[in-house]
Parts: structure tokens; sequence; C-alpha cells
């Protein structure tokens, strides 16, 4: 049976535990759920907010042909992907991965690979809300990110 | 009739490439001898201070076609949206 693959770009919040129940129940097979959660946060108190814009269409795809290419290596059940765009709040979750499998390691390593590389193929720029309400510098992206995703060797 | 078939490619921008440029999109007629994303990251950089701003630092730009990542020597021929924007911070 082929992986259920979910993909949602939204402005909304949403509910981890109510997309990490749905992918446990996806069979009497599923042994293993991980999940990721990446926050915004406030970076020592001097960010009130980050702003994350997006280019519609292709975020879904860029996520989209990310998670197949997880489901073609790893032996998974499921996975769910949900970005958020808009204003976040320290404290408030701006993506989430949900992967389900038989045993760990393929839940682990394909919830890994599909962050790796999100980051670095997704489409979203960050920018920074200050507490002093002046709007600070966008975020630049970090050369770490592009070795991590570089140790998966995929030229997606 | 000729004149009908240059083609219109419409840009889009995003993050600080947009910023700087003051716009989120547009539709341009590029000139024949503009044949890829590098040249033509070069010629909108002809185009005011604006543009010569937001491509200063040409590398770091980058570009997609019709909403895939590309890299800069890829042919911009038949394409019908452009993007240019910085290395992505998502996640």
């Amino acid at each position: 049976m082929s992986p259920l693959l979910t993909i949602r770009i939204q402005s909304e919040p949403f509910d981890a535990a109510a997309e990490i129940e749905a992918l446990s129940r996806l069979g009497a097979d599923v042994g293993a759920v991980a999940s990721f959660i990446g926050f915004c946060r406030s970076e020592g108190g001097k960010l009130s907010a980050l702003e994350l814009e997006h280019y519609p269409g292709m975020a879904d795809e860029e996520i989209g042909s990310v998670v197949a290419e997880a489901a073609s290596r790893w032996p998974l059940f499921g996975v769910t992907v949900i970005h958020r765009h808009g204003v976040m709040r320290p404290g408030d979750g701006i993506v989430l991965v949900v992967t389900a499998s038989s045993h760990r390691t393929a839940s682990f390593e394909a919830a890994n690979f599909v962050m790796d590389y999100l980051k670095t193929r997704a489409p979203f720029w960050k920018k920074e809300h200050l507490v002093d309400g002046s709007s600070g510098d966008w975020v630049d992206a970090k050369i770490e990110d592009d070795r991590l995703a570089a140790r998966w060797k995929l030229d997606v | 009739m000729w004149l009908i078939s240059m083609s219109e490619i419409k840009l889009v921008y995003f993050a600080w490439v947009r910023e700087r440029i003051g716009m989120s999109d547009e539709r341009v007629i590029v000139p024949d001898e503009v044949k890829t994303i590098a040249e033509l990251a070069g010629w909108l950089q002809t185009r005011g201070e604006e543009y010569a701003h937001a491509f200063e630092n040409p590398a770091v730009v980058r570009g997609a076609i019709d909403r895939k990542h590309v890299k800069p020597d890829a042919l911009i021929a038949g394409a019908s949206e452009i993007a240019f924007f910085p290395p992505m911070t998502g996640g």
C-alpha cells in the first residue's frame, strides 16, 4: 500500500497531537511514529515575532517532492508536513513533520531528512520583528543547513 | 506579427529581493540576447538603482523557473514565470 503523504501550507496554527494521532492509526503494523516541531523563539528576548513569507504553489511542490523522496527511501506508512506562513510569536509552532513506520529507524531518519531538505529547498523566508516595534532583518541562511542537507547525498 | 511572438515573462520577487526592488511581481519583455537566469539577473541590474541593489551580489540571489529551482546557467526560453529570491530560511 502506498504511504499517506499529507502536505499543508497554512497560516493557521496546527494541532500536533491530532496529527500524530492520525498517523499512529494508519494500521496495525504502525510501530513507530516520530515527530518534529519547529517553534518561533525570541532569541533571548530580542524578537517579538517572526514573519514568514512564502512562494505559494512552489512551497507545496518542493515539500511534496522532498516527502515523496523520503517515502521512496524508507518504508513509511505516512508522512505529514505542515508549514505555516504569516506572523509567528515566540512559542508558536512554525513547522510540523510526522512520520510513521514499523520500526523507529525509518521514522527518525525520514523526519530528519525531510527537515534537512525543507530547510534548504522550501521557498520560505523569515523576517524578524523586534520587541521595540521596529522591523528587524531577514534571517540569513546558515551554511550549516547546507551541510546537513548535503549529507543525504541527494540533488533534488 | 513577429513582435507579438516576443516573449513576455512574469517576474516574481520574494523577501529582501522584493523589498529592494519595491514590488512583488511585474511583466517584462526580455531582449533576445538574454538567454540564461544569470543573464536575466544581469539585465535586471541595469534597470535602476533598486534592481542594482537587489542584485548587487548576484551569487547570493537564487532563481526559479516555473516554480522549480534552477542554476544560474539555466535557459529561460519558454518560461512563463521566473522568481528571484534569497537563500531560503524556512523550517
